[in-house]
Parts: C-alpha cells; structure tokens; sequence
C-alpha cells in the first residue's frame, strides 16, 4: 500500500484539493492500486497547493499545484514511484522556502493526519504534558517565564507573568480561554495550526490548565473558520477517549475539560475582554481594565485568556525548556514567529522564522515579490490596525521593539503587500470604515471618532479646506489613540497615519521627504 | 414569511438542549439559525423567557453580532471578503461584478430566493486572495470569470 497527503487546509480546499483527493481515490481504485489517502494540514508553500505527496522509498515526494484534470497523467507517469513529471517538486522539505524556516510551533503541520492522536505521539505529541504532569504548577509557570514567549495574538505581554497572576489568584475555579478569533486580514497561522495540528493547542492549554490550576478550557472560535471547528472536536474527541483530556488525566488525578464554542462575527471580539463578555452570552463589549481578567475573567473568576500560537508554543517548551525556546531570536523578541505572507505577493504562504529577519528578505527572497510583476509600495504588518511601511522600511528586523521604534507593529505576523496600483487614501479610508464597521460602541473615540474620520478623509480627497482637514484628521486620529478603551480605536490610526505619513501625494498632498 | 407557530418546537428545544450550559446565549442562537436559517424576531420573546433576560437584551445581542440574521436567506448564502489582503488582489472589482450580476447589494436576497450576499471580513484564506465562500465552501483567487461559474453550478444544482 502506498500513502498518499493531499490538504485538508481550508486554503488548499479553496484551491480544488478535496476534487483532488476524489479523483485520485477513484482513478487509483479503477486501476486496482492500492493506495491510503492522508488528508494532513497544509505545509503553507500556498503557491503549491493542491499539493500532492507520496511516501516512498526515497522519502515523501511532493508534486503541485494538482488540478484534478492532472491525476490521470500524474499516475500514468509512475507517481506512486515518485517518478519524474513537469510537476514534480521533489521533496518539499529540502525546498528554500521551506528548508530554511525553525519550525517549533508548526513542526508537525503538514507532515502528520492533524486528527489521529498516533501519528501525534509518534511525531513528540504529548511530551511537554508528560513533563508537565510531573511538575509542581510553578514549575511549568517558570519553564513558560524562562522561554521569554510574549502573546503571539498582537499585544505581546509576557506570557509567563499572566500565567504566574492567574496561578496566584485564589479561587475555586479558573479558566483557561483560548482567543481563536484570528479576525486580522493577512493572518491565518491560527487557522492553520487548529487545522494542521488540533492537538498542539489542546496539548497547550491542557499544560496552562495543570499550571494555574484551571480545570475547564474554551476555545473561542470564529465562525468563519468552520473547517477548523471539525477538526478541533475530531482532536477533541480523541483526546477524551485516550485520557488526555477529562478526570484523571494519564492517571495523574488532574483534570482538564475543553470544549470550543463558535464566536458570531464580530471582529472586536478578539479583544480579549469583548471575547470574554461574548463568551458569557452577552454582546461583545470591551469591559474597562483593570481587574485583568488574570483576577477577574470568565463568569468573574481568574482566567488565562491566550491566543492560538501563544498555548501551540507551550507544548514544544516543557517538551525541550525554556531556555532551548529562548535561544531563538533577539532582543527581547525570543523563540519563534509564524509569519504570514498575504495579499500581493508571488509566493504566499506560513514562513515560521525566529524574530529577527528583515521584512525584506522575508518579501523578496521568500516572498519572490509582488505576484502582479509590479514594485511592491507599501506593506501592513500586524493586521488592519497595523502600520503601512514603505520601501524606505523594509530592512527593519521582525522584532517587537524595532517595529515599536517606528511606530509600526508585528502584531499577529500577518504580512499584506500591495503593488504600486494602491491607493493610499483608500486605504486609509478602509481602515477607518472598518473601524466603524466592528467597534464594539461603547467608548466614544472609537464609536464615534471612526465615522467622522471617513468624513474627514473624504473632505481632504475632495479638496475641501485640505490644510484645516488634514491637521483635524491628526488631531482625532489623537484623540482616538489616547482616549479609546481598546486598541480597536486606540490602533485604527496607526494605518491612517502611516498612509498619510508615507503616502501623503495619494492624499494629494505634498510628496513625502525621502 | 413562515409561520413562528410551525418553529416555536424546534426552539423551545434547542432552549431545553442548553439550559445548564453556562453562557449559553449564543449556542443557542447558533443552534436556532443552523436549524431554521435565520433567528425569527418572534422566537426573541421564548429565548428572553428561558433565560430570564428582557428581550432588550437578546435582541441586542443578535443585532449586535454580523453572522446572525432575522430574516431568511435565500437558498445559497455567499460570502465575499472585503478585507486587505483581498483588496490588494483586486476584489473591489469581484464584489462590483458580484452586485451586478446578482442584481442585489450587500446584505440583500435576490427576487428569486437564490442567493444571499454578504460581506466578512477575512476568511482566513488570504495567501489566495480574492477570497469568498459559497455555503460555506471556501473559494481562492476568484476572478469575476471563475464568480460566474461558480453561480452556474449553483443554479444546476437547484
């Protein structure tokens, strides 16, 4: 019998691969080959899906992109050898893009069924909780602490300080809440690890629920993401059944019990406290900090609420420690970020590099440029309340603080090029109409703010009194930063500035100093 | 419209199925619209009865969140990102080309019940932008030739 991998990803379904699948299950049977489809995430070279691998004598041999129209001539031309055929790759593995990433978080994504837990614990699955399960809480804490992970959603905090607030907070009963509500344009590692690799994150917030003490976990999961949902409770399902999730977890006497719940679109509920208040089954409203929801969080008691690639990191922590997670990196930026290459851009895909490579070399030598031929003119990073860069800063390091050093943010890794046919304006248009779009109502900068910065916008594009509305644009721009409860209003000027900044001619206005 | 009296079943079940799950508002609008298509503003007042909140309150909740809808859709629903990372890949001229195709705006059904339009910001899918799903069915770089097809299919099938 031969094994075969077509995706399961939500992007390579968008791309045809469930056809794929179909046929070659077909085509192989009418010929009588005996041949086992393994549907497994996606490896994240996008450019190439559907990608179609073949375990064989030589290693796993990938071909791709695959069009269903292809599997007739693939399997004629001896694809079951992984022989020669103009879609031959190779193995993807040895593959630039791929060859040269660290990948920690995203080791099995790609490579194993995302939902049988035996290919999980053949490839190291379940080896940070067999630590973990073996540690005093503060134990683990300090393992977490140790690694410098900061929270991968966006806001960076110290993972291991909201752990250690969580594990202090005496009460009967803690939380942990996973934010699985990736709303930001340009991202899709979430999607990809509840998808390529379900049991990571159960695996991670299981070690989170030992650390702290808490004994029920949700993930909060927008409702866009339904193939993630399936493969979650698939993941979910197993782990019960195998005693890695429930009472008595591999017989230490701990419990943990998960379940996810669907979020309704509503993008502010990536706030972490609009997540919670939606999680109570009520309206997505930011609530005022403090408490933290570290002392008072779901249903008022202590919470952790992490995003997806903060808890998928944990496990390969107390799997290998903090300091081996630690040597990835800069500065204060330590281990490991899934980047994600969006928008106009040749080769897009999940690029996981520890902090520290130019944006750069992540565009051109990975990224091949713009997929329209064109220049590439300007950059967000972080998401749709990120920075816009133009060339001038594309050498910065993917850092925290060198991305804070000029008023730009990493975010959540999320990377959307645009070629020289974007217009600014419009552009900072948007992000004031999205802003008004998903605020959540109930600080006033935000609520408010935003539709008058459509407005505002709209007079300067339209020549009216341009000076006076231009120095009024900055002005509210402002007021929404320092006066907004979240970073929903507090952020949206952070990509209306850079435009204007950087961009000012598409304003009409005079051209930028080089 | 259909007749409440002919649902009120279906949600006072689904309102049974949830009553000790804390925080259970929202599973039980998911449960009610996956089974009905949409949340009948008549079912508010046995929502806001079960859970012993005002219908202020459930109202207000789902009119505060995008995915939930009062009215039915038509017999497909499609989706069509209008996030950033799809702007840069050329969907302002795929959500014209769908508009007029279709003959509706956003958040409208067309005078045959067939198709439902409306827009989500980001699908997740953007390393293949222009994105939009049908049903639920993702689809990637969508141009307004493949759109056309797509709807084609769609019509075949009913």
């Amino acid at each position: 019998m031969t094994r075969l991998f077509v995706s399961r990803d939500s992007t390579a379904l968008s791309l045809g691969a469930e056809q794929v699948a179909k046929t070659l299950q077909e085509q192989a049977s009418s010929k009588g080959l005996d041949i086992q489809i393994v549907r497994n995430g996606s490896r994240g070279l996008f450019w190439l899906e559907p990608l179609v691998e073949v375990e064989t004598t030589q290693g796993r041999v990938a071909y791709g992109p695959v069009q269903a129209e292809d599997v007739a001539g693939l399997l004629d031309s001896g694809l079951l050898e992984g022989k020669e055929h103009p879609l031959y790759l190779g193995n993807i593995e040895e593959l630039p893009y791929f060859k040269n990433q660290n990948r920690l978080t995203f080791a099995r994504v790609g490579l194993t069924d995302p939902v049988s837990l035996d290919d999980y614990l053949a490839h190291d699955g379940y080896r940070g909780l067999k630590n973990a399960l073996a540690m005093p809480a503060a134990d683990i804490v300090k393992h977490v602490t140790d690694s410098g992970l900061r929270g991968r959603g966006g806001a960076a905090f110290p993972t291991g300080i909201k752990w250690n607030t969580v594990l202090n907070a005496p009460a009967e009963q803690k939380y942990i809440v996973c934010n699985a509500d990736e709303g930001d344009s340009g991202t899709f590692s979430d999607r990809m690890i509840m998808e390529g690799d379900p049991f990571v994150l159960i695996e991670g917030m299981t070690i989170a629920g030992l650390a702290v003490g808490a004994t029920q976990g949700y993930i909060y999961l927008r409702v866009e993401y339904p193939h993630a949902k399936v493969a979650l409770n698939q993941a979910i399902a197993a782990a019960y059944q195998n005693g890695y999730l429930g009472e008595n977890i591999q017989g230490s006497g701990k419990t943990f019990h998960l379940e996810v719940r669907s979020g309704a679109g509503a993008y502010i509920c990536g706030e972490e406290t609009s997540l919670l208040e939606s999680l109570e089954g009520k309206r997505g409203l930011v609530r005022y900090k403090p408490p933290l929801p570290a002392i008072v969080g779901l249903f008022g008691k202590p919470t952790i609420v992490n995003n997806v690639i903060s808890l998928a990191s944990v496990p390969v922590i107390l799997d290998k420690g903090g300091e081996f997670y630690k040597d990835y990196g800069m500065g204060r930026s330590r281990g490991t970020l899934p980047l994600q290459l969006a928008g106009n851009i040749k080769h897009p895909g999940l690029f996981e590099a520890a902090f520290g490579m130019t944006l750069r070399e992540l565009l051109y030598d990975y990224g091949g440029g713009s997929a329209s031929g064109r220049p590439i003119r300007a950059v967000q990073v972080g998401g749709p309340l990120g920075a816009y860069l133009h060339e001038g800063q594309f050498d910065t390091p993917l850092d925290y603080e060198a991305f804070a050093a000029i008023s730009a943010v990493l975010g959540h890794g999320g990377i959307v090029v645009h070629d020289d046919t974007v217009d600014m304006a419009d552009m900072a248009r948007y992000a004031m109409e999205f802003c008004v779009e998903e605020s959540c109502g109930k600080c006033t900068p935000c609520r408010i703010g935003s539709t008058r910065g459509v407005e505002v916008i709209d007079r300067i594009v339209g020549n009216i009194d341009k000076d006076k509305n231009t120095a009024l644009l900055r002005d509210l721009c402002d007021t929404m930063m320092c006066g907004s409860l979240c970073a929903m209003g507090g952020m949206t000027p952070y990509p209306v500035l850079s435009a204007l900044n950087h961009f000012p001619e598409d304003f009409g206005l005079p051209a930028a100093k080089a | 419209m259909q007749d409440y009296q002919s649902q009120k079943s279906i949600v006072l079940d689904i309102l049974d199925a949830h009553q000790s799950m804390p925080g259970n508002l929202l599973p039980i609008l998911h449960g009610i619209q996956d089974t009905l298509g949409c949340i009948p503003s008549a079912a508010v007042e046995d929502i806001a009865k079960a859970l012993n909140l005002s219908k202020a309150e459930v109202h207000g909740v789902i009119s505060f969140y995008h995915y939930f809808r009062t009215t039915p859709p038509g017999k497909h629903t499609i989706r069509i990102c209008r996030a950033e990372s799809c702007q840069a890949m050329n969907s302002k001229a795929l959500e014209n080309h769908a508009k007029q195709t279709l003959g509706i705006d956003f958040h409208e059904t067309t005078a045959d019940e067939h198709f439902s339009l409306e827009p989500v910001y980001c699908l997740g899918n953007c390393a293949c932008s222009p994105s939009m799903t049908i049903d639920g069915d993702v689809y990637g770089r969508v141009t307004p030739e493949k759109f056309d097809q797509l709807i084609a299919v769609c019509k075949g099938a009913n």
